[in-house]
């Protein structure tokens, strides 16, 4: 698959990347962070230049002031939670933003811990805390907050803003859960067969021209005379007066 | 018995071992993320004394640095050295024949972690070396030990290339392999036996505490 994106981001914003998996939402991550080399195109980061093909310029990982929280989090076995964080910061050794991180993250017990004893989300919320312990300038966040259930995810996004708000990185951030991008997101790409197909505001992008919802049968009853339907997240339970199928796609009109 | 050729035999595995440690690091580090398009040379020749009769690698090193040829003459004169038989021979011959069996561990160790590890050191603007010293060894310790005690105990059951480099001079280069076929050879049958039982009884007894500890590492 080609992927052949152009993204124009305003300094500070937050950007969130949309798409079904394997269009190029990583890979496109990888390449901001030098991970991966693009055939051709260039990446500028306001005036400098990290990658350009025509010009042979390419920054090394090292040289790119960027954080980038992997999907398979890339915790480090041989340091605990608290080293691991410790590790991360290259511009200033400040203990309280340590602190901080770790109480962020809801951590503090287990700060002592080795990542290998800590459950799949908690070792989720250790990477984010060492990608922002960093203190890079260009955050890439590649489904950050996947892992956690809805209560501690909601905790970690307002954590995120409020660490935005005081730091001001530049957040790009890939997402599959559309209430989280309303949360964060500035303005949304969303990727699709390895091209931006659109941009704009998470309302722009999910609202346009959507005044029903799309729902799955998951359930028929015939003899209470029910189906439920998954919308989302949520099953809503709707009396039987048409002939249903389970796995049918059906529409479902909003009444305010 | 006499303690020499026992004491030769470790101290030779012991700085065989030390040297190995050093430059197999670096070495695997190098196999194991190049994509140089010489690395299945390199990895050819590491791997050839596995292969190879010993007798033939020491009978090439004991060509090569002969006092009557080149390169053997240049050291001899220039620098002092001579490594035919000599204890700086067999070292040197012991550190090429051991390769293999310090450096494949430490490549495989190397290769198999993920490699976001790496990817994530460097995005945490970490260079290549702080990386391999903070992160990948510390994580490919029982790889580390495998390749040390390996190579050890390679070093001690040599045999063919310490023969043709070193020859067979007492306190010099007569390392416990070579005292036992020189007694057997002389029909001294019980001398043989309390070196090789003392052989067998030490090793034994090093393998068992380095695999003990690595079982209460690992668990």
């Amino acid at each position: 698959m080609l992927l052949d994106v152009q993204m124009e981001i305003q300094t500070g914003e937050i950007i969130a990347l949309y798409g079904t998996s394997g269009v190029g939402k990583t890979s496109t991550l990888r390449m901001l962070a030098g991970l991966m080399q693009p055939d051709s195109g260039y990446i500028q980061i306001s005036d400098e230049t990290w990658f350009d093909s025509s010009k042979k310029i390419n920054f090394a990982p090292q040289k790119r002031d960027v954080g980038l929280m992997f999907q398979d989090y890339a915790l480090f076995p041989n340091m605990t939670v608290r080293a691991n964080l410790e590790f991360a910061q290259t511009k200033n050794t400040d203990k309280k933003l340590i602190d901080e991180l770790v109480e962020a993250i809801q951590l503090g017990d287990l700060q002592h811990q080795y990542p290998t004893k800590l459950s799949g989300g908690q070792q989720q919320r250790v990477a984010l805390a060492r990608t922002l312990a960093q203190e890079a300038n260009v955050l890439l966040l590649d489904e950050p907050l996947s892992a956690l259930d809805s209560d501690t995810r909601h905790d970690l996004q307002d954590f995120l803003l409020a660490f935005h708000k005081k730091y001001h990185p530049t957040i790009i951030l890939v997402s599959h859960d559309i209430g989280e991008i309303f949360r964060l997101a500035n303005r949304v790409f969303v990727l699709k067969n390895g091209k931006i197909t659109h941009t704009g505001t998470p309302l722009e992008v999910f609202a346009e021209g959507n005044e029903k919802l799309i729902g799955r049968v998951i359930e028929v009853n015939e003899i209470q005379g029910f189906v439920a339907i998954l919308i989302g997240n949520q099953v809503v339970r709707k009396s039987l007066n048409e002939k249903f199928n389970e796995g049918d796609k059906v529409l479902i009109d909003i009444v305010f | 018995m006499e303690w020499s050729p026992i004491i030769l035999t470790f101290k030779l595995a012991f700085i065989t071992t030390l040297i190995l440690f050093v430059i197999s690091i670096p070495l695997a580090n190098w196999l194991a993320f190049t994509k140089s398009r010489i690395k299945p040379v390199v990895e050819t020749l590491v791997s050839m004394p596995l292969v190879l009769p010993p007798t033939v690698l020491g009978f090439y090193l004991l060509i090569v640095f002969s006092p009557s040829n080149g390169l053997g003459r240049w050291l001899d004169e220039v620098l002092g050295l001579r490594l035919v038989f000599s204890f700086g021979g067999l070292v040197l011959a012991s550190v090429i024949y051991s390769l293999p069996f310090m450096v494949q561990p430490i490549q495989a160790g190397l290769s198999n972690l993920p490699t976001s590890f790496r990817e994530a050191a460097y995005t945490l603007g970490k260079s290549h070396r702080e990386t391999l010293i903070r992160i990948l060894l510390p994580n490919i310790k029982p790889a580390l030990l495998t390749g040390v005690v390996l190579a050890f105990a390679h070093t001690i059951g040599e045999f063919g290339v310490v023969l043709m480099i070193g020859g067979n001079i007492p306190d010099k280069t007569r390392v416990a392999s070579i005292a036992i076929y020189d007694e057997v050879e002389a029909m001294n049958y019980g001398l043989a036996n309390a070196y090789s039982l003392f052989l067998f009884v030490v090793t034994f007894a090093i393998l068992l505490i380095v695999y003990g500890m690595r079982r209460k590492t690992i668990l």
